[in-house]
């Protein structure tokens, strides 16, 4: 690191160093899960690992280009930064190559570019310098809206790359909008929307539906009983039966067989032998025969006779659990929710708006990427294919996040100014 | 109001720690309070063994086994599976040495250290017993069945054709093949492939790490059954084939039968040819390899479909249809023959001394060239007609509805369509439309460039008894059932020739049989029609032809016989038609001294090269 103008005792090497432990053990545990006794040496550039360790060693030189730059630079540049990584998305869906039926990446020399994790990125830019202006209230609906589109655009791109594991982690920005100072109401419904469905999807829908019209009931009976709150007891009722009712449908209707089938996967429907349901199956069972304290770097059998698919890439979280047992699945867990917190804890230490809702953005992306690739591989979640952050095979992805991580480390190292 | 904000960090953080809590007790969960996983992972492999259904048999005609099969046995290997084995036991209940048994370890490894690969292909029957018994001390290999043909009786191999492994292309544009799949290559195998492979199916078995079998996966959830193939009947006699094949050793040539009223082919014989067993399993490389290098007999040259000559005399019938509807000529036309047709030039078609004038009966029976270049000459120079050009397309439209100069759509793969040349041929050799019917006048004697099948001769035989009209010649006469109907082949194929014009021509060729060109070949008690053709061939001596049907009323068979570089049509061609018919007709032959004349002669041998080879047939070395 060079020591320019004073930033390098400012940097947080808290943040860096969970950075590299991350990208280290996501780059061990790759070998671990692509290795065979043919190829053994970990710098072979035709193996993923070797791979990996070339777009490290990039990403590597982004962070300090990242860190050599002016923050002014992000902020000032953030709509052209999003509104490139928009037009990318575009073309992608006209000059990408189609793979495994999503068509979202570039192909350049012999490797591949996602537009999709970049826009997630420049993403958070864009947002946090829109709602970042002092005078900005989001509570106006104008803001509102406005703010929802910066997010939902690039989703509906993705959608239409057929990418919709990549779409769905848009959502993540709900939490820099409540942050921002969105109701706390919205938050409460879209964590509530999901929990409902899944019950919708379990449990009966008439007794569902019932029981939440005992609920709405006490809630209005306990309040003041004003005319006002019986609207909104009565509005919640309607709009979660109505979303009870139309679950099946959404389903069955409006998803695509093989999403169908992975919800169904999920809930036990359905026990596919070569599809979605093989992948989570074989998956717990190499998380599971780790047991406490793993069977040891480069032994997992699971992994080492292939039977977890995208070992990889989605389901690394595999070779983590069946190698290093729980100790070493914990610890991966724990690294993530330190990493998350912290840049939680600085975010609000920044004297700038922009700044700090930035910060939330990056901690939100790489929380829901967390909670998805995690849930998958655990079997509480259906199968999503989208990467565990620094850990994956992935150059598009570990630059992305490099990027999103280090404009943040960047702009706190110089939290006291404006940024 | 950013202070008042600040407490959401604090629900988000909450957030967080709730999703991490969730997985660390799911983890816990899994992997320390529950055992289902661990013991999972130790019994959890399945294997997938596909199960391969016979393939389809093949009869003859009388419900005769012809083509069936012969199971097989091969030993698989995983590679990441077969560990600690004990190699020197292996090696010898398989019959290799240690060496062997590494180079073949090594190249399943290379191949991939996780999925099958065969180790030792097509075991005997007595080693699979051996082995069976023996295979769970070694881990990673196991035994998979598939089957081979067999081939009851040692004839036509070039119509059945054989089956081989299924190449790259094929695996990547059919999904239904995968490496090591086996597919017909050519004849009826290749024609019929869909229906006789059947359809594969799966059993899949759960294994342990150790590769032992532990019973079927949910009970044959996941199981599917194989299919076999579907049985077909083909329209060959055996015995005629047999037979036909038998006066055929070492003779370069063809023999192709059909039964008029319906287009089966009653027997299909190539010259020289092979026995189809030895192009089975694991022989078949080394049998091919040398099959195809023996450049002079060309064994595997299917001769009936492939091989183009011209017509030679034979075509006479067909010039003598097409004036007869072009208007040109008639029964009572006659021309008078000087011992040739002068062409101009001083050159000219020779004709051999016979008496003269002859009307058209009398010139089939004879084969008067002459006669035929006039009538040839008529028809293109035919004043109704404003050119030689437009005569002679119409000439060559009514002769293609013959069947000839385009394929007939055969079910066999491999035909060929002959050759009628097209006005343009002409326009490039002589120039454009300088050309005219002296300068084209061999095509009325079947000589020139024309280039017609063994088959589509036959075919022409069948369509003169039938007086105009031809069913398309085929080898399967029935589907799975021995009485359905191959559809496809039962709509009739009219000429443009009028009917009323057919009798005067087979009226010809009964005279040819019983007092023309090959008088010598009739038979006792069979009237029968023919016509004898020789075919100029300028590398060597000319080829022999004669077509035929018998009998001359409620015929049964129309025949076409090609005999190379033997001569005139009636030496040799003529009688093995002859011997042929009184074969199929009386099922048995009463001319001992002919057929033994006709078997034994050798046509081709001490011609070419000093190769010692065997009798016709021909066998592995």
């Amino acid at each position: 690191m060079k020591s320019e103008k004073g930033i390098f005792y400012r940097i947080d090497l808290v943040l860096v160093s969970l950075y590299l432990a991350l990208v280290l053990m996501g780059w061990l545990n790759i070998y671990a899960a692509v290795y065979n006794d043919s190829h053994q040496s970990i710098t072979d550039l035709h193996q993923k690992y070797g791979k990996q360790m070339v777009f490290i060693l990039a990403s590597l030189v982004l962070a300090i280009s990242i860190l050599i730059i002016d923050p002014k630079f992000f902020s000032q540049f953030s709509y052209f930064i999003y509104g490139f990584f928009l037009l990318m998305s575009v073309v992608v869906i006209f000059a990408g190559r189609e793979i495994a039926g999503s068509k979202s990446w570039f192909a350049i020399g012999g490797f591949g570019i996602q537009p999709a994790e970049f826009a997630k990125m420049a993403t958070a830019l864009a947002l946090a310098k829109f709602l970042g202006y002092l005078d900005r209230n989001i509570k106006h609906p104008r803001t509102l809206v406005i703010a929802v589109s910066i997010i939902i655009l690039p989703a509906l791109l993705i959608l239409l790359e057929h990418d919709t594991g990549s779409a769905l982690v848009f959502f993540c920005f709900v939490l820099v909008l409540y942050r921002a100072g969105l109701s706390g109401y919205v938050l409460l419904a879209l964590l509530v929307i999901p929990v409902l469905g899944v019950l919708a999807l379990i449990i009966n829908k008439y007794i569902l539906v019932a029981t939440l019209f005992t609920i709405s009931g006490l809630i209005y009976l306990r309040s003041r009983r004003r005319a006002r709150t019986l609207m909104i007891a009565l509005a919640i009722f309607l709009a979660s039966s109505g979303l009870v009712f139309s679950v099946h449908f959404a389903v069955n209707h409006v998803l695509e067989p093989h999403q169908r089938q992975r919800i169904n996967v999920l809930l036990g429907n359905n026990t596919d032998l070569k599809g979605a349901g093989y992948n989570v199956n074989q998956s717990l069972i190499a998380i599971g025969s780790g047991r406490f304290w793993g069977k040891g770097f480069l032994q997992g059998t699971q992994t080492k006779y292939n039977f977890v698919p995208e070992q990889s890439t989605d389901f690394i979280f595999c070779t983590v659990g069946e190698e290093h047992g729980f100790i070493g699945s914990f610890i991966v867990i724990a690294l993530f929710l330190g990493l998350m917190i912290r840049i939680l804890m600085n975010a609000d230490r920044q004297r700038s708006k922009f700044s700090r809702l930035y910060g939330y953005g990056v901690a939100s992306l790489i929380f829901i990427h967390f909670g998805i690739n995690i849930g998958m591989a655990l079997g509480i979640l259906p199968v999503i294919g989208i990467p565990l952050p620094f850990f994956s095979y992935g150059g598009s992805s570990l630059w992305a996040f490099t990027i999103l991580l280090f404009i943040f480390i960047r702009q706190d190292a110089m939290r006291n100014e404006l940024v | 109001m950013e202070r008042a904000l600040a407490y959401r960090r604090l629900i988000i953080i909450g957030i967080f720690l709730a999703v991490g809590l969730i997985f660390t007790a799911r983890l816990i969960y899994v992997q320390i309070l529950v055992d289902k996983y661990i013991l999972s992972a130790n019994n959890n492999v399945l294997r997938y063994i596909t199960q391969y259904p016979a393939r389809g048999l093949i009869f003859d005609r009388n419900g005769k086994l012809l083509v069936y099969n012969e199971a097989a046995y091969d030993l698989m290997v995983i590679p990441r599976q077969a560990k600690n084995i004990d190699t020197a036991e292996l090696c010898r209940l398989i019959g290799i040495d240690k060496d062997e048994f590494t180079r073949r370890m090594i190249k399943a490894r290379n191949y991939s250290p996780y999925r099958q690969s065969i180790f030792e292909a097509q075991i005997t029957r007595e080693n699979y017993g051996f082995l069976e018994e023996k295979l769970f001390r070694f881990p990673g290999f196991f035994v998979q069945s598939r089957t081979l043909r067999k081939y009851t009786y040692s004839i036509a191999a070039h119509t059945f054709g054989y089956i081989g492994e299924a190449s790259p292309d094929i695996i990547e544009g059919d999904s239904y093949y995968r490496s090591g799949d086996y597919i017909g290559v050519n004849g009826i195998e290749k024609s019929y492939e869909s229906l006789l492979r059947g359809e594969k199916g799966m059993k899949v078995r759960v294994v342990d790490v150790l590769n032992r079998d532990k019973g079927s996966f949910q009970e044959g959830k996941y199981d599917t059954l194989a299919y076999a193939g579907t049985d077909l009947y083909s329209s060959l006699d055996e015995d005629l084939q047999e037979y036909g094949e038998k006066l055929m050793a070492n003779k370069k040539g063809s023999i192709v039968a059909i039964e008029p009223s319906t287009g089966e082919i009653l027997c299909m014989i190539t010259s020289p040819t092979y026995d189809p067993n030895l192009l089975v399993g694991n022989i078949r490389r080394k049998n091919y390899r040398n099959l195809v290098l023996d450049t002079i007999y060309q064994p595997l040259f299917n001769r009936a479909l492939m091989a183009m000559y011209p017509p030679g005399s034979t075509f006479k019938l067909v010039d003598a249809l097409v004036g007869q509807q072009e208007g040109v000529l008639f029964p009572t036309t006659t021309y008078g023959c000087p011992g040739g047709f002068s062409i101009g030039n001083g050159k000219m078609v020779g004709c051999h001394s016979h008496p003269s004038p002859l009307n058209l009966k009398g010139a089939i029976q004879i084969s008067c060239n002459t006669y035929f270049c006039r009538v040839f000459r008529s028809i293109i120079d035919n004043s109704s007609y404003t050119s030689t050009r437009q005569a002679y397309e119409h000439w060559r439209k009514e002769v293609m509805s013959f069947g000839l100069g385009r394929k007939l759509g055969l079910d066999v793969t491999g035909e060929l369509n002959g050759n009628i040349p097209s006005p343009a041929y002409y326009d490039k050799y002589h120039g454009k439309d300088r050309w005219r019917s002296m300068t084209i006048i061999s095509l009325g004697i079947g000589q020139g460039e024309i280039g017609i099948t063994p088959l589509q001769l036959a075919n022409l035989a069948a369509t003169i008894s039938n007086r105009g009209w031809y069913h398309i010649p085929h080898i399967i006469r029935a589907i799975g059932k021995k009485d359905s109907i191959n559809p496809g082949f039962t709509e009739k194929k009219f000429t443009d020739v009028n009917p009323a014009y057919f009798d005067i021509v087979v009226e010809g060729m009964a005279d040819v049989v019983s007092e023309g060109t090959a008088r010598a070949s009739k038979i006792d008690s069979i009237d029968f029609c023919g016509k004898t053709g020789t075919a100029q061939n300028p590398h060597g001596k000319n080829h022999s032809i004669f077509i035929a049907f018998a009998p001359k009323l409620n015929t049964k068979i129309a025949i076409s016989v090609v005999v190379e570089n033997a001569g005139f049509g009636a030496a040799w061609a003529a009688p093995i038609a002859s011997l042929m018919l009184e074969k199929y007709l009386k099922r048995k032959v009463s001319r001992k001294d002919l057929e033994e004349r006709m078997m034994n002669a050798d046509l081709i041998h001490g011609i070419n090269t000093g190769n010692e080879i065997g009798k016709g047939h021909f066998l592995p070395d």
